[in-house]
């Protein structure tokens, strides 16, 4: 009797360490957030200097200073540049990585191993390499200063991961339905739009939120291509406040970091289990 | 469901090859099958050639010539290359990357499977504690996490502060050349949660029978760790390292906005944050030094490419691939 009740005893005593150190280190990794919101409602002055997470008054003035601009161009026009650029990304990756993932999973065609093995190539393939002749190409076409360069690649299936994510997807459903369906006289365009591609929504879905962060995080691709402060997205506006104004407005700074952050949060809220499912399968990295 | 593939399988060399052996009926009908696969790649195939193969030719060539984007390109033979081993910038841009590579993969990979090892038990608030640690591999590479990195750890505020109770006394984190750089790496590894949850995922497949096994041998957890986790999870940890030293090469956003504006000069205090992306984006974009810029981008394929090729070869002494043996090592 009394062996059980320790060894249960000792079971507890574990339970309770183990939701201590978990919690610490929370209060770690959310520090930084919690931080933001906090630094948001206090005035400019108190912001770095304070030890105090929370304002003792909070105040809205940071948030007034959304309503109004940088050199001329109104906040909020950096987030609805964003938006459109964010929401145009989703809609090409979902069409151009599903269709080149139908090919890789369900069709057996000639090269398909070379051309997987390559697709995965450029999955290990820096970016920065590209950057110079990217821009070049760009050039002589007139398009700096325009969203295609931002947004061409996604319609041409360019995001490697998620025609991996994709192609991992498909290779498991079932092949029997593509057999039926074949039996019925359905060819491939009507496979891959009638059957696989509502089978696969979780990963379309994992897909779309996480093209939708990414473009909406980025800040190198605008940073070459965009010029003119109206185009830009929230990412260089953010920047360009910074450098304009490095210690003078702490608190509009705070702000509008916050609200950044606050459409990829709520994404984030609504869609983890997509978001870590989809991460652990493939290493997308966030 | 797909989800529950490990990253494992995903890398191992010899699942890369989709699909099972033909039918034959769809053998009969290949000349169709191949026109059907290449029409739905159309848009793919285009992308590769004309953002990612093309462009990479076009940089090659771009490496051995003198560009500034007006006028047309000069061929220069072997110049930019010997510049670059001439350039104690770009030395130092090497270096900076390297001590972020080596010091920040090591330690957040040992944070990401410390705490998986925590949370891999099946308790209450599990999930909870897992979405919570990976939301920063969301955020982290931001301008906006960048920004309050910097008033985390700039003069007086909160880092600089709690050093001080450890006797550290600097100019602010991000404003000393020494201590900009552990910023740097704070970032980064404050982002463990992308590899945590692949590390979850393989610690999950580990069956559990072994460490029953084990522990009626009377094996020490630290024994059960080394001889059953790390070999099983093993693979899971190659492909973590492989991301994880790929990703750190790049890093560019963060080092960029921690630096702060600095006066145009790339780098911040000291240089100690000249990545070797910004010096690249800083010759080409800012100097339109192209042609430079297109050798400093081959340089950092080659150096990529390097890494990971010794990485696949030491693979053999430290991976264990459950096909290939029998239990444990």
């Amino acid at each position: 009797m009394t062996t059980t009740l320790t060894a249960s005893g000792r079971r507890n005593a574990r339970s309770v360490a183990w939701h201590l150190g978990a919690l610490a280190l929370l209060a770690v990794v959310l520090y930084p957030v919690v931080w933001v919101i906090g630094a948001s409602l206090k005035p400019g002055d108190q912001i770095i200097g304070s030890l105090q997470l929370l304002p003792g008054h909070p105040i809205a003035a940071n948030y007034r200073r959304l309503t109004e601009g940088i050199a001329d161009i109104p906040i909020y026009s950096f987030f609805v540049n964003s938006l459109f650029v964010a929401l145009g990304s989703v809609i090409g990756v979902l069409f151009s990585c599903s269709l080149a993932a139908y090919a890789f999973a369900r069709i057996r065609f000639a090269g398909r191993n070379l051309l997987f093995t390559l697709m995965i190539g450029t999955l290990l393939l820096p970016y920065h390499v590209l950057i110079i002749p990217q821009y070049v190409l760009f050039q002589k076409l007139g398009l700096i200063n325009t969203y295609v360069p931002l947004l061409l690649g996604k319609y041409l299936a360019v995001d490697a991961f998620f025609v991996f994510l994709m192609v991992q997807f498909m290779r498991n459903l079932p092949r029997e339905l593509d057999e039926a369906a074949r039996l019925d006289g359905c060819g491939h365009l009507r496979i891959y739009w009638s059957i696989v591609l509502p089978l696969c929504r979780p990963a379309l879905i994992t897909s779309a939120i996480f093209t939708f962060i990414w473009s909406w995080n980025d800040f190198l691709g605008p940073l070459l291509y965009l010029n003119e402060p109206e185009k830009y997205t929230v990412s260089l506006g953010l920047k360009m406040f910074i450098d304009q104004d490095s210690i003078a407005d702490y608190g509009g700074m705070v702000a509008m970091s916050l609200a950044a952050l606050v459409p990829v949060l709520l994404f984030f809220l609504a869609f983890q289990r997509y978001l870590v499912e989809g991460a652990a399968t493939s290493g997308l990295k966030g | 469901m797909s989800h529950t593939q490990t990253p494992a399988r995903a890398v191992a060399p010899r699942d890369a090859a989709p699909g099972r052996p033909a039918a034959t009926a769809r053998r009969r009908g290949s000349g169709r099958e191949t026109l059907a696969g290449y029409l739905f790649l159309t848009p793919w195939c285009i992308g590769i050639l004309l953002l990612t193969l093309g462009p990479m030719l076009v940089s090659l060539y771009l490496s051995f010539t003198s560009y500034n984007l007006f006028d047309s390109p000069k061929w220069v033979g072997l110049r930019n290359f010997q510049d670059m081993f001439a350039d104690e910038r770009w030395w130092k841009s090497v270096r900076v990357t390297s001590v972020f590579v080596l010091v920040a993969t090591p330690i957040k990979l040992a944070v990401a499977l410390g705490v998986a090892l925590l949370l891999v038990r099946p308790r209450k608030g599990q999930a909870f504690y897992r979405s919570a640690f990976y939301a920063p591999s969301l955020i982290g590479a931001s301008v906006s996490v960048g920004i309050v990195w910097r008033a985390l750890f700039s003069q007086d505020a909160v880092v600089d502060q709690a050093g001080r109770l450890f006797g550290l006394h600097t100019d602010g984190w991000i404003g000393d050349p020494d201590w900009s750089m552990p910023t740097l790496v704070a970032l980064s590894v404050w982002q463990f949660g992308a590899p945590m949850v692949i590390f979850l995922a393989g610690l999950k497949q580990v069956p559990r029978e072994l460490y029953e096994a084990a522990e009626v041998d009377g094996a020490s957890a630290w024994r059960r760790f080394r001889s059953i986790t790390l070999p099983m999870i093993s693979p899971v940890l190659f492909f973590n390292l492989l991301l994880e030293i790929i990703h750190s090469f790049q890093v560019f956003t963060s080092a960029l906005v921690i630096a702060g504006p600095g006066g145009g000069q790339a780098g911040g205090p000291g240089g100690s944050l000249l990545v070797y992306t910004w010096y690249l984006y800083d010759q080409g974009f800012q100097q339109l030094r192209m042609g430079y810029a297109s050798a400093m981008a081959w340089m950092l394929l080659l150096g990529i490419a390097l890494v990971t090729a010794v990485l696949f070869r030491t693979q053999k002494l430290w991976v264990h691939y459950e096909e290939e043996g029998t239990g444990v090592r």
